[in-house]
């Protein structure tokens, strides 16, 4: 059985937004009760569209945003702020805008070379080799060596925040959209990457993406998050070929392939979010909901892949048994 | 980005030298830079150009006009004052003392405003909210009072004249760096060092500061200008620079009881004034308008 | 008689290495109730290409054109007050980013109306029915409140509704959408692809669709124009030319998508390697052919469009020798 690199227990994240001076400040809960494990050598990938808290769940995952409850685990060891050093050696970051994920003023073996000086691994001459080698490994023609990232393209900056992710072969990388910003035929280009160095590495990675056909190519797991939440967690089989909760059949459904035969789906979701802080999150637009859902937080519903938040669910699996 | 805007800015940024290209093509940048260039070689030159003493009286020379008038010589292009001392040469020197006072002041005020500003923009918060009193504070100060008051107290000099300005001409720099700080600590690139396990220390030299230079250098050439035009305000109310030092700002002070029958005793030391005053905002302007990211392709 | 021909449009703008050739003689034609998408990546002049229909095109930018003309209006000589008179009224534009395509400082009502006083002398009170009927149609919900609404206090997605019903308030004969659904979530895609589909109908508007989206594109558009480098590269009707494309970047395109059920999960996709070429200087022969696995001397040429089936055309010397091969 594969050991358990990365683990979140029931983490919960919420901000406080001033209302002003006179008026008590209001919570905004961005990540609420998540709970996941992900495996070595898997790929984790969370789903959810804005305002779902994804971003958030990345940034506590790095250890830049400590969680207002619950525990973060690496490789067994719960982190907290004061290990934000340790746990670089083993989690990276790729982030979705390639155009300001690197620092403009900096040419690009200083970028890439980063992690090693912060960690104080090797001297110059070691250093040059290193940044050398992750270069041709991501596929960049030397002669970048001394580029700015102003005279890159997309793709290549985004391989370069790659090269610096992983010069200092981290154990997990945290994609957050790596490739949502870039060209369609970029974007083919860095997933092909991004797969052959996780063979080739022996890499893990937690991929944060809300375009579901990139998900379908990439994910061994799939998580499925809506207003704070995990609604939905299968394998990838799974979840694509009978997804369970209303949301995921939303997403799915909205996914548009190129086939000129199909119109535009209606995925029969309403736009309205009010109504959502009683009962079930998501009923305010759920186009299957009954009266429970409008009262009742659904509870976790296990499913032989793994499990769905949805009254719904529960149900149905009372019918088959 | 558009596409429009992605291609523009591929073109665009194949050449590194855009830059220098830019600059010499903005008019207003060339002109000052010119004008700049030219005061400061003047000043760097003081003793090999000037043509006599700037401290050298001669009583029996008083008040010769300037060349451009009837009695004018080339003996003293610019005519003498009132102690017979050359004013060419003493508006030389004091081009000397005006950007010494003016670069001084600016890396004191600056290195003050500039690690106030950082720390406000990059901590937020509480750090935020105590420095932003502070700036509130200091911009509620009547800069000009505030330094007669030091005047007063310590006696005027040079030396107490930078030291006065440098205190308290920082305002600018925090706010500006302030609002340039919390834009570069909002991208990913910052997050991507914290993430890698730099200090904050490293960030905010390394990631931080190389990216609000730009901001910071405009920043501090209209600072520079402000602090030379307080100099001269002050000694013109005796309370900067002291006699016999040929500041601008004095030698208007001291010929301003001539200001009807030898009007050039003034009229030259503003004009240089005025020059370099408006040298510095073309410059500062000039950089603005080429490094601003609008102007990048 | 067409709603709008488009032959030989060119956007050249000078820069300082020399002139950027960011639309390359571009044609197409839309009739009315139409819609036509314009695909392309980055670079590719699509975005150029609809600014240059409404001259909205930056200050410095060259336009010119064998033929522009809207429903009999000669575009390519109109003076500004012309064009002024039809932008909003008779062609609208919505653009890509909702967040920034309003202003943060008006009502949605302000906003709404103005849009259509520009254009035709109404009262005040009926301009807010239109607005609100508007607002209605595109499915806002209470849509009269709204009216005093500013846009910070609307969600991505409702923000875009509005830009539709502020482009509809005049009733236009031709939308220009540029990217409308690229910065929405997912969902929202479909309901917004949804609503410009039906209220074209209703509306019997043309549409010009911009995207990167081949998805999208499929399932939305009549007629496809894929642009490379500032030239169309392939046209037709879309379920010919997306069921058999017939130009290599078209096909290395659909190549690079992963379609769920189609493309083997893990498998590389297949890419389309290298970048863009340089727009700058003149610009000789086949633009894609430092990418192009099939590239021959001959693509160093002139390359003139190929009939590809009724109404497909293809700008490919070698698609046909391809298609014998396959």
């Amino acid at each position: 059985m594969s050991e358990t690199l990365l683990e979140l227990r029931h983490v919960t994240r919420t901000f406080d937004l001033s209302q002003g001076v006179f008026r008590r400040a209001a919570t905004l809960t961005a990540v609420a009760d998540v709970s996941l494990t992900v495996k070595r050598g898997e790929v984790f990938a969370l789903v959810g569209e804005s305002g779902s808290g994804k971003t958030t769940l990345a940034k506590m995952l790095l250890g830049l945003l400590p969680p207002s409850s619950g525990e973060i685990l690496v490789g067994g060891t719960p982190i907290s702020a004061k290990d934000r050093v340790a746990v670089s050696r083993r989690v990276q970051p790729i982030f979705q805008d390639p155009y300001s994920s690197l620092n403009p003023r900096k040419p690009v073996a200083q970028l890439i070379a980063l992690p090693l000086l912060v960690h104080g691994v090797g001297d110059r001459a070691t250093r040059r080799a290193k940044v050398m080698e992750m270069l041709e490994l991501v596929g960049l023609s030397p002669r970048h060596y001394d580029s700015y990232p102003g005279q890159l393209s997309g793709g290549q900056r985004q391989r370069v925040a790659i090269a610096r992710a992983l010069i200092l072969r981290p154990e997990v990388v945290i994609c957050d959209e790596p490739t949502s910003a870039l060209d369609v035929s970029v974007q083919a280009q860095i997933l092909n990457l991004l797969l052959e160095l996780k063979r080739e590495l022996g890499l893990t990675y937690f991929f944060i993406s809300h375009n579901l056909a990139v998900v379908e190519h990439l994910a061994d797991r799939v998580a499925v998050m809506y207003l704070g939440r995990f609604v939905e967690e299968r394998t990838r089989v799974g979840l694509f070929a009978s997804p369970r909760h209303p949301y995921t059949r939303a997403l799915l459904q909205s996914v548009l392939t190129p086939d000129p035969d199909l119109g535009v789906p209606d995925t029969r979701i309403g736009a309205t979010m009010i109504g959502g802080d009683v009962g079930c999150p998501f009923h305010p637009r759920c186009p299957d909901a009954i009266d429970i859902c409008r009262t009742t937080p659904p509870a976790v519903r296990t499913l032989p892949d793994g499990w769905a938040t949805c009254h719904l669910v529960e149900e149905e699996a009372l019918q088959i048994s | 980005m558009t596409a429009a805007g992605i291609t523009l800015e591929a073109a665009a940024a194949r050449r590194r030298g855009g830059l220098l290209r830019r600059s010499l093509g903005h008019g207003g940048l060339v002109l000052g830079g010119a004008i700049l260039a030219a005061i400061i070689a003047i000043a760097l030159a003081a003793p090999l150009i000037a043509p006599h003493d700037p401290y050298n009286q001669d009583l029996a020379h008083r008040l010769i006009p300037p060349i451009w008038q009837a009695k004018g010589s080339w003996e003293h292009a610019l005519g003498t004052d009132k102690l017979g001392r050359d004013y060419l040469s003493r508006l030389i020197f004091g081009a000397r003392i005006s950007l010494l006072i003016g670069t001084l002041t600016v890396i004191i005020s600056g290195t003050i405003g500039t690690v106030i500003g950082v720390c406000a923009g990059y901590f937020g918060g509480r750090v935020d909210a105590v420095l932003s009193y502070v700036v509130t504070t200091r911009l509620a100060l009547p800069v000009v009072l505030v330094a007669l008051a030091s005047a007063a107290l310590v006696g005027s000099s040079l030396e107490g004249v930078i030291i006065v300005l440098g205190l308290l001409l920082w305002d600018r720099f925090a706010v500006v760096t302030r609002s340039a700080t919390q834009q570069i600590a909002r991208t990913d690139y910052v997050a991507a060092a914290r993430a890698i396990g730099c200090s904050t220390l490293r960030i905010l030299g390394s990631e931080i500061l190389p990216n609000i230079l730009n901001a910071l250098i405009v920043v501090a050439t209209l600072e520079m200008a402000h602090a030379i035009l307080l100099e001269a305000a002050l000694s013109f109310l005796g309370l900067g620079v002291q006699p016999p030092l040929p500041s601008w700002g004095l030698m208007i002070s001291e010929g301003k009881q001539y200001m009807f029958f030898s009007p050039w005793v003034i009229g030259v030391p503003a004009a240089a004034l005025v020059a370099l005053v408006l040298a510095i905002n073309l410059v500062g302007d000039g950089l603005r308008d080429v490094t601003a990211p609008e102007n990048r392709g | 008689m067409a709603l709008l021909e488009v032959d030989n449009l060119t956007v050249d703008i000078p820069l300082a290495d020399g002139v950027l050739h960011a639309v390359n003689g571009v044609s197409f034609s839309l009739e009315r109730g139409e819609t036509l998408a314009i695909v392309g990546e980055s670079g590719s002049g699509k975005s150029m290409t609809s600014l240059a229909l409404m001259n909205l095109l930056p200050k410095r930018a060259e336009r010119s054109a064998g033929r522009l003309v809207f429903d009999g209006i000669d575009l390519a000589t109109a003076p500004e007050t012309r064009m002024r008179g039809l932008r909003g009224n008779r062609m609208a534009m919505i653009f890509q980013e909702p967040m920034t395509s309003l202003n943060p400082s008006y009502s949605i009502g302000n906003q709404l109306t103005e849009a259509l006083r520009c254009h035709r002398s109404v009262s005040a009170a009926e301009a807010r029915d239109r607005a609100v009927q508007l607002l209605d149609k595109v499915g806002i919900p209470t849509a009269a409140r709204r009216l005093n609404q500013y846009p910070h206090q609307l969600s991505g997605g409702l923000r875009q509704r509005v830009m539709i019903a502020m482009a509809l308030m005049c009733g236009p004969d031709l939308i220009i959408a540029d990217e409308p659904t690229t910065a929405l979530d997912v969902t929202i895609q479909a309901q917004i692809l949804h609503l410009l589909a039906d209220l074209k109908t209703e509306f019997g508007m043309a549409m010009i669709l911009i995207s990167h989206d081949l998805g999208v594109v499929a399932r939305v558009a009549d007629k496809v124009a894929v642009m490379y480098a500032g030239r169309v590269v392939e046209s037709g009707a879309a379920r010919p030319l997306f069921r058999a494309p017939r130009h290599p970047y078209t096909r290395g395109l659909l190549n690079c998508i992963p379609v769920p059920g189609r493309t083997a999960p893990g498998a590389p996709l297949g890419a389309i390697p290298g970048q863009l070429p340089s727009l700058i200087g003149p610009q000789q022969g086949c633009a894609f052919r430092q990418r192009c696995a099939f590239a021959a001397a001959e693509c160093a040429g002139d390359i003139p469009f190929a009939a590809a089936g009724p109404g497909h055309l293809v700008r490919c010397v070698r698609a046909e020798a391809l298609e014998a091969a396959a």
